[in-house]
């Protein structure tokens, strides 16, 4: 994880496509400036990073259907359960499933645990929008290849 | 009233949280009952999880936006009633 950019995921273990499902791995850094915040002397990684890591899981899940000719945006987190408190260092498994392939939208269905333990899961809702430029594609895809080099996108 | 839009009233009911006396087959769904396109994303949704079909939203929006069609077309709720019964019609031929 690369808090201060965003860059939730660090590898993609695997993307199956014909089941729709996604495994991910997150590993939390043991110093970032956000621990700082949050919280002072009592460092846990935001909730909302933990609905945010769910939604790059599922997103690149979608780009990887979509074959990067289309742009997942998140518009709707439901049922989202955040069960247990993440401290810095921990190794994170995110497991996300499209449950629904809409005209225009998709929904998601992601669970983070770690050594087994449940840590969070939510349904995501997704518009899915023509890339707003391509230089936005091309960075999804280089991202995407650093963190799946087996995948097979071109 | 026909069997599709009481399940669609009931969807629209708990997505929206719209009392289910509000909401009549004369009714607009963006219009008269306030609800939103993200809102509509729900509706949709389970909409599609119930009757089996896919909704073409993008199709629709892109009619109406050409000036094909009206929002009444589609979103008028004894029109999205019977375009349900269509797609599902569709989806058993």
């Amino acid at each position: 994880m690369h808090l201060e950019y965003f860059q939730m995921i660090d590898t993609i273990s695997t993307i199956n496509r014909e089941t729709g499902k996604i495994d991910a791995i997150a590993n939390v850094p043991d110093k970032s400036t956000i621990f700082e915040g949050h919280f002072p002397t009592h460092p846990l990684l935001p909730g909302v990073l933990l609905i945010e890591t769910m939604a790059q899981a599922s997103g690149y899940l979608l780009l990887d259907r979509l074959e990067f000719e289309l742009m997942p945006f998140l518009v709707a987190v439901s049922e989202a359960k955040l069960r247990t408190f993440v401290e810095p260092g921990t190794v994170l498994n995110i497991e996300a499933e499209i449950i629904h392939d809409g005209s225009g939208f998709a929904v998601s269905k992601a669970e983070v645990t770690s050594a087994g333990k449940r840590i969070c899961n939510a349904r995501l809702t997704f518009r899915i929008m023509p890339f707003p430029k391509d230089e936005l594609r091309q960075e999804m895809l280089k991202r995407y290849k650093e963190i799946y080099p087996s995948g097979d996108q071109s | 009233m026909s069997s599709t839009f009481e399940a669609l009233a009931e969807i629209i009911s708990e997505t929206s949280d719209i009392p289910m006396g509000d909401i009549t087959p004369e009714k607009n769904a963006f219009t008269d009952l306030g609800i939103d396109s993200l809102d509509f994303l729900d509706i949709a949704f389970a909409v599609d999880k119930h009757f089996g079909i896919k909704i073409p939203i993008e199709t629709w929006t892109e009619e109406m936006n050409d000036g094909n069609a009206s929002v009444d077309d589609y979103f008028l709720l004894s029109r999205l009633s019977e375009r349900i019964d269509e797609l599902v019609a569709v989806k058993n031929s």
